[in-house]
């Protein structure tokens, strides 16, 4: 996005064969922007024929809405992974947001219900922000400990058990719809644009990119490095609240099982985007690309009714020749 | 020499790479022959890294051919290139930072203890590195840890592995860039040792008095085209800086005289326990402060003290006669304070953002409104900004990473001037910077001058600090020993303090700089 490499531009004509005229122009073509909507649209198209079903509506609706979870912890995953850190508590928030979320609607009501849900996942975020920013603690080491803690917690407060008894109208959130639109489809649109603001638009957006090139650098330019650190966190854990309510009311309990792995598909997202894992290059842009090819992969894949184990496979292959595209691209250069 | 003239050890004919919207190398041929020195000249982005990274095998030619002693190659690696005899020495430092010095050194090519299961025999390996150091009179421990060296030893540790590859032709971009005095003195007789043993030499440096010295031919390459290859002993600077260039240079050092106005900084009795003791100087708007030393001399520790980027025990630090306790980098910004850090690549440029981020990273606050970025307001700043410093690129949305050493250098420098500071602190501001981007920026110091500023700059090429400075500090084992006027100042002066110290007291400096202790 705002920071995809430039250069990419083909300029000098090749003098030389029409054939390695073709060539050269192929390697000129700028990869690194229209590589992964190719991509998607191939994939489209192979499903498509499989299966006509693929293209109805009501199928489309459904992947979006299917997506809206993952799409959303992985906006907070591209915060986290392009400020050089990595946030591994993502999944696990999910269900202590969503024990939370429950029992604060239990207790508070409805609306009151959604804030507590919301404001554990920002407030976990802030506890992993301020042992990796100010503790100094390693990001992996700091939200692998939350990844367990957080789980822990759910099941504690739940008594490892799905707390029922939700308002009937909390469902419009899982299992509404706006105008034709799935309400957690709105909710996540709505999210990558605010994501993709901060991160082009503001100050905050800029500091992230720029800790995560050289952090050093960084503090010398003059950026307040711990404050930043720590708003990266709180932002991924806003965005795990959020998806925590989502996925809360689509099962319409709070439910402290949720979310296993979850993390480790943001992580996949954000790298099938194109996102280095070491930060700094990526983007909210690329991260939506990468969420696309993994929720239209298995719906694909499911539709063509290949095995959920299978799928796993295919999954892992994916995002391993993905990372090794974007390599061999660096390399070439 | 005459026999090994007729037949070239290395040959490079018609050189072609290209870079995504940049020709690199336009055909470019050089030859080199064994036991010479040939230099590789050309201002910033004229593409010298580019060819040798090619001989390196680092990236793969478009077109041409590399001949050695005579035979067509294929160098497709790093590793190819090692088995032809050449080994490089590149521009950005290559060490693994959390190794000793003697594990890079060996790195891959361990003395074993018992190969088969692959248990390094660490105290030969030890040996061997001491002695190898020993041999070139470095006075560096081989089990220190590479991170915690200097860069100028961190160069030193480089050079001894490359010697210690026993190659055929040794690569050099920039070697001295980030060396005083002393050490280049070690070098050049490293070299010249080299020399004996029939080893070719291709060495890149902007420092044109040493390509005099050292240089046997020298080739010249100008936006990636290959000007002339000539003999040095036969050419003269001013001819050499015109191949260059294309034009003549009016003056290498355009200082101007400002009225000096009030004192901007004061430093009393700066000390930190071991690097800095009892630092104490003032700075007033419209000088120049010109810091001289050797490596080590704790120059770089002062800057970073002032600037807030290291803590520091005893001492005050006073701006505009009232004393600020500055705390961080932002803190030392926010007062008007601006640092120019001396290792480009660790402390002052962010390769993967493009230069325009690069450019206005420590200005956004002046483009911003609520935390969000006026980005036509950024735009043109660093467009301005670019162009003044004439960094040579196709468009400023280019990553960083993918600009030439030189051209690097002058992105941080633009960071830094629009910043907003009004007092400067340049660390070694014209590394790897070309001849005529040294006077720009000279003009550029000038600029800041007539508007106010202050300057302190830390160099450790004497003719630019006898150049530009108006005063002139000399440092030496963490404190100040001498202090010189423009006018009384000369490169013997000068380097004799660094050398010696104080006169009055240096046989008292002696001990206390061995017992590590203060006074
Ligand atoms: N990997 C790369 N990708 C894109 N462009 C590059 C790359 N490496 C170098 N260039 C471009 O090629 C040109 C030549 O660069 P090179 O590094 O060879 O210059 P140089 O002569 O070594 O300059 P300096 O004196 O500043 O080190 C420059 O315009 C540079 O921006
Ligand atoms: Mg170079």
């Amino acid at each position: 996005m705002s920071n995809a490499p430039a250069g990419d531009i083909a300029t000098q004509p090749a003098a030389a064969t029409h054939s390695h005229r073709f060539v050269v122009m192929l390697r000129r073509l700028p990869w690194g922007r229209i590589g992964m909507p190719l991509v998607l649209i191939a994939m489209a198209v192979f499903f498509g024929t499989i299966n006509p079903n693929f293209w109805s509506v009501t199928n489309l609706t459904n992947v979006s809405r299917q997506i809206s979870v993952l799409a959303l912890i992985s906006i907070g995953q591209t915060f986290a992974i392009l400020s050089a850190g990595i946030d591994l508590s993502v999944g696990s928030l999910l269900a202590l947001v969503s024990v939370a979320c429950a029992q604060g609607m239990l207790e508070f009501g409805l609306v009151g219900g959604i804030v507590v849900g919301v404001l554990a996942g920002c407030l976990a975020g802030l506890v992993n922000g301020i042992l990796i920013a100010k503790a100094r603690i390693p990001a992996f080491i700091a939200t692998l400990g939350m990844l367990v803690a957080a789980r822990g917690l759910a099941l504690t407060l739940s008594g490892g058990l799905p707390i029922a008894g939700l308002p009937h109208e909390f469902l419009f959130i899982g299992a509404g719809y706006l105008g034709p639109f799935p309400v957690p489809s709105v909710i996540a649109a709505v999210a990558f644009v605010v994501a993709y603001v901060l991160l082009s638009r503001t100050r905050f957006g800029r500091y992230v990119y720029a800790m995560g090139s050289n952090e050093e650098a960084a503090v010398l330019s003059g950026i307040n490095v711990v404050k930043y650190k720590i708003m990266v966190y709180v932002v991924s854990g806003l965005f795990a609240g959020i998806a925590g309510v989502v996925l809360t009311s689509r099962v319409i309990s709070g439910q402290p099982t949720l979310g296993e792995v979850q993390e480790l598909y943001s992580i996949a997202a954000v790298v099938i985007g194109g996102g280095k894992i070491t930060g700094g290059v990526g983007g909210i842009g690329r991260t939506l690309m990468g969420v696309l090819v993994l929720g239209m992969l298995s719906n694909g894949l499911n539709l063509i009714q290949v095995s959920s184990y299978v799928q796993n496979i295919v999954v892992g292959a994916i995002i391993i020749i993905a990372v090794y595209i974007d390599l061999a691209r660096e390399r070439r250069r | 020499m005459t026999a090994t003239q007729l037949q070239p050890f290395l040959e490079m004919r018609g050189i072609v790479k290209r870079f995504p919207g940049v020709l690199a190398l336009n055909g470019v041929d050089l030859t080199v022959y064994a036991g010479e020195v040939h230099v590789l000249l050309g201002e910033n982005g004229a593409g010298k890294s580019t060819l040798i990274k090619i001989l390196s095998g680092v990236f793969p030619p478009d077109s041409g051919t590399i001949l050695f002693q005579g035979r067509p190659v294929t160098i497709r690696n790093p590793h190819d290139a090692q088995l032809l005899g050449v080994s490089t020495i590149y521009q950005e430092l290559n060490l693994v930072p959390d190794m000793t010095v003697a594990e890079n050194i060996f790195l891959g090519r361990e003395p074993m203890l018992l190969r088969r299961f692959g248990l390094v025999d660490h105290k030969l390996l030890v040996r061997q590195a001491r002695e190898l150091l020993a041999s070139l009179n470095l006075q560096i421990d081989p089990q220190a840890v590479v991170k915690r060296l200097g860069i100028a030893q961190q160069q030193m540790v480089e050079i001894a592995k490359a010697l210690s590859l026993n190659s055929r032709l040794i690569v050099m971009d920039e070697p001295t860039a980030v060396l005083t005095a002393h050490e280049i003195d070690q070098l050049f007789s490293a070299i010249a040792e080299l020399k004996q043993r029939g080893v070719a030499i291709v060495y890149i440096s902007h420092r044109l008095d040493e390509v005099k010295t050292l240089g046997d031919r020298a080739t010249v390459l100008r936006d990636g085209t290959w000007v002339d290859t000539v003999r040095v002993a036969d050419t003269s600077i001013d001819q050499l800086i015109r191949m260059m260039v294309g034009r003549d240079l009016m003056e290498k050092f355009p200082k101007i005289q400002v009225a000096l106005g009030d004192e901007v900084l004061r430093v009393e009795q700066l000390s930190r326990k071991g690097v800095l003791h009892d630092i104490s100087f003032h700075l007033r708007r419209g000088e120049i402060l010109g810091i001289a030393g050797l490596v080590g001399a704790g120059r770089t520790e002062m800057a970073r003290a002032i600037f807030g980027a290291d803590p520091f025990d005893a001492g005050q630090v006073l701006m505009h006669g009232q004393p600020v306790d500055i705390k961080s980098p932002a803190h030392a910004i926010h007062k008007g304070i601006a640092l120019v850090p001396e290792d480009r690549k660790r402390h002052g440029i962010l390769a993967h953002l493009s230069i325009k981020h690069n450019i206005t990273l420590s200005a956004l606050g002046a483009f911003s409104r609520g935390g969000f970025i006026n980005r036509q307001q950024e735009h043109t700043h660093a467009q301005d900004y670019a162009a003044s410093m004439r960094i040579a690129a196709p468009d400023i949305e280019r990553w960083v990473h993918y600009l030439s050493g030189g051209n690097q250098q002058k992105v941080v420098i633009a960071k830094w001037l629009s910043s907003q500071a009004d007092i400067f602190l340049f660390d070694e501001p014209t590394r790897g910077i070309d001849v005529a981007a040294k006077v720009e920026v000279y003009q550029l110091m000038n600029e800041l001058l007539k508007r106010g500023s202050a300057i302190i700059m830390i160099s450790s090429e004497l003719p630019e600090i006898l150049g530009m400075s108006d005063r002139i500090l000399v440092m030496r084992g963490g404190r100040i020993c001498g202090e010189f006027l423009r006018a009384e100042a000369t490169e013997e002066n000068i380097l004799d303090r660094a050398l010696r110290g104080a006169p009055d007291n240096q046989s008292a400096m002696e001990t206390n700089v061995t017992n590590g202790d203060m006074t």
